[in-house]
């Protein structure tokens, strides 16, 4: 541990060390905003959360009383609704992932190396506009889609109507764009050349997509799926639209924190979400996907 | 590649370090509020002076009309020009949300249920009322005055507002059998599959509750908001057997009122100015009734924040909206029994305070209205009763 911090401090030193005192002290004016906001609002309130979970309320009128408690934590690992919507929720933003990955290769691929200058922009402007548009909006339009007797209904006959299936779309509906963005510049990022010298000697399609482009572009889909799982774990408006009676882990801590009143648990709760999604981000370090990003 | 955890651990200890003089300088001015034993000291005013110029309500949908629902329906802008008081409305959806909103500290007021009041009134987010600086006081319903859910200790805490019960509403054209009982949406829900609806709350087990003291005598159960265990456990059943057939909650009243006429919900719990909109609306036809077995209903009361900016506004409102006129208005768009007993004088349809048992004293005894489940039994019949909290997180569980 300490070899390692000052090696991190070595790196950081040295850049540093070699500029001079004036456009050191811009440096610092530059970087102190960001950093403090980063530090005192983002993670002091992460932090402010992290100490809550380990505080009680009174039972009658709901204030948060300061007295050290495990309780709310032991009761987040052992309760069987929290587990099931935790699996629930894991589960939806997985697929939700997936399902932008699946869509959003082919069509990145296609913007990137096949489509002309002009049905490319075409295609980047189509795909981002729906980010103008407010999300309820959209989740909306997708519980009049969904209704039993909405247009789905009309034209198939059929609608999933409101549950988990309708949730999954219009998860992955909203967060595509997110998916499709980094994807599509990763495509951009591989030379023209290399597919062709891979083709040149003498590796078929496939093989070139699967041993040249695929390592390259790899870092962009890793990229996306962070959007794409980390926005879907922590959604709970969508799942009230269109989800019919599911609920989210989301919902279960708006639960607590409106309904309940109960704060503590409400924190100890998105401890939850918390951990799923720094689980993912050092799988996906793992995989090494981050390092080029 | 070892040190990432390490260093995640570092920033996450440093920001707690950073965190906790904050978090500390929180708890002590929170532990000057309520302790839950008796409400905090508070001295209510004793003259109103001018208006502020501004008014923040946390209103039932249906409480605040300035006619951009329905452009007949408006009180809130001849109260603006009377008293220069310019009222925002935020639209409370449910008691704990209102709670919620009011321990925000930025509304200067709240029409409060049953199941919120106390919960303020002890936490000290609400101040007592002189009623006599609200006129239109004197000639509110005598039965609402001075009540467990508006008062403590003979000190008024608001200004009742109104009361009406929980209805059973269901579209007449699918079903046909005009139902009057609860029944209709427990055991006999399975008649409409996946498109039964009910209330998002906990509160909504005393509907469970009130049902099961009726058709399970032998359960015990004498007050819905007073529920042993066991009883409690009864309640959560039968709301999970009906869970089944729910095609959705409803917490936000547009949702239902959207969810009928998309024909996503064809029968459930509701309020009487749901009904009214969907009426307005004309796309699907739905009719209301008060079930056999009796219902769950509120009483409600204008509560003043202890923290209003802008007091000497809420007490003009408190006053305007208790008037005759003004309470028999939203009280016939809201579809509920006013507290002023001089409204039933003003109501276009002649007949409503009737219809509504406005001045009736029995009638009014026998709704359950929301109040809090706490330990010490709501009914006063011992101290083994389940809190509210429990409620909630049975709520939870029902919804799986």
């Amino acid at each position: 541990m300490a070899t390692d911090q000052g090696l991190t401090k070595r790196g950081a030193a040295v850049p540093i060390a070699s500029v001079s005192p004036g456009s050191r002290i811009r440096l610092a004016f530059l970087l102190v905003p960001p950093m403090a906001w980063l530090v005192v609002a983002y993670l002091g309130s992460l932090a402010v959360l992290l100490v809550s979970a380990f505080w009680t309320t009174n039972s009658f009128t709901g204030a948060v009383v300061h007295s050290f408690t495990t309780d709310n934590v032991v009761r987040v690992a052992t309760e069987e609704v929290f587990r099931t919507a935790t699996v629930r929720t894991v589960l939806i933003a997985l697929t939700v992932t997936v399902i932008c990955a699946v869509l959003a290769v082919p069509l990145a691929l296609y913007m990137a190396k096949v489509a002309s200058p002009r049905v490319r922009l075409v295609l980047v402007v189509a795909v981002t506009t729906p980010l103008w548009a407010s999300y309820l909006v959209k989740a909306y339009a997708w519980r009049m889609l969904f209704s039993p007797e909405g247009p789905m209904a009309w034209a198939t006959g059929y609608s999933t109507g409101y549950g988990v299936a309708a949730t999954v779309v219009t998860l992955t509906y909203l967060w595509l764009p997110y998916m499709v963005i980094p994807v599509f510049a990763a495509f951009e990022r591989v030379p023209d050349a290399l597919i062709d010298v891979s083709s040149d000697l003498g590796a078929s399609d496939s093989a070139t997509m699967r041993l040249v482009v695929a390592p390259l572009v790899f870092p962009g889909i890793a990229a996306g799926s962070i959007f794409t799982f980390s926005l879907s774990m922590g959604d709970y408006i969508a799942v009230t639209i269109v989800g019919g009676k599911t609920q989210m882990l989301g919902n279960i801590i708006y639960g607590q924190l409106v309904t309940a009143n109960n704060q503590p648990l409400a924190a100890a709760l998105s401890i939850i979400p918390l951990v799923a999604i720094v689980g993912y981000l050092l799988a996906m370090r793992r995989t090494g996907a981050l390092e080029n990003v | 590649m070892t040190s990432t955890p390490v260093r995640i651990g570092l920033a996450l200890a440093a920001c707690v370090a950073l965190a906790l003089p904050f978090a500390t300088a929180c708890s002590k001015s929170e532990q000057s509020s309520g302790n839950g034993q008796s409400p905090p000291k508070l001295e209510p005013m004793s003259s109103v002076g001018n208006g502020e110029g501004q008014l923040n309500l946390i209103a039932w949908a249906g409480y605040a009309e300035n006619g951009s629902n329905d452009k007949s329906v408006d009180w809130v802008t001849p109260f603006e020009q009377q008293s220069g008081c310019k009222v925002n409305v935020k639209i409370g959806n449910t008691s704990d949300e209102m709670v919620q909103l009011m321990r925000s500290g930025q509304y200067d007021g709240v029409s409060a249920s049953g199941d919120a009041t106390l919960r303020l009134i002890y936490a000290g987010d609400v101040a007592p009322v002189n009623t006599d600086l609200v006129p239109n006081y004197a000639t509110i319903s005598s039965f609402l005055k001075d009540k467990s859910w508006n008062s403590v200790n003979g000190q008024m805490y608001g200004i009742p507002h109104g009361w009406g019960a929980n209805l059973l509403m269901y579209n007449i054209d699918v079903v046909r059998d005009a139902p009057n009982s609860w029944g209709a949406v427990f055991e006999d829900a399975g008649k409409y599959k996946g498109k039964v609806t009910a209330y998002d709350s906990p509160i909504y087990i005393a509907d469970a509750a009130l049902y099961l003291s009726k058709t399970k005598p032998d359960l015990g159960i004498k007050d819905p908001y007073s529920l042993t265990s066991e009883q409690l456990d009864a309640a959560v059943d039968l709301l999970k057997k009906q869970r089944e057939n729910v095609s959705e909650y409803w917490a936000d009243y547009t949702k239902e009122v959207q969810a009928f006429e998309s024909g996503t919900s064809v029968i459930g719990t509701t309020w009487q100015v749901i009904a009214n909109t969907i009426g307005t609306d004309n796309k699907v036809q739905v009719n209301t009734v008060l079930p056999k077995e009796g219902a769950t209903g509120w009483s409600d009361t204008w509560m003043l924040s202890s923290k209003a900016a802008h007091p000497n506004c809420m007490y003009k409102w408190m006053n305007w909206i208790s008037s005759p006129e003004v309470n028999a208005q939203v009280a016939e768009y809201f579809g509920e029994a006013p507290a002023q007993t001089k409204a039933c004088e003003h109501t276009s349809q002649k007949d409503f305070c009737d219809i509504y048992h406005a001045t009736d004293e029995k009638f009014a005894a026998e709704i359950h209205y929301w109040t809090t489940p706490q330990t010490q039994c709501v009914d006063g019949s011992g101290d083994n009763c389940t809190a509210y909290n429990e409620w909630v997180d049975k709520w939870q569980q029902i919804k799986g």
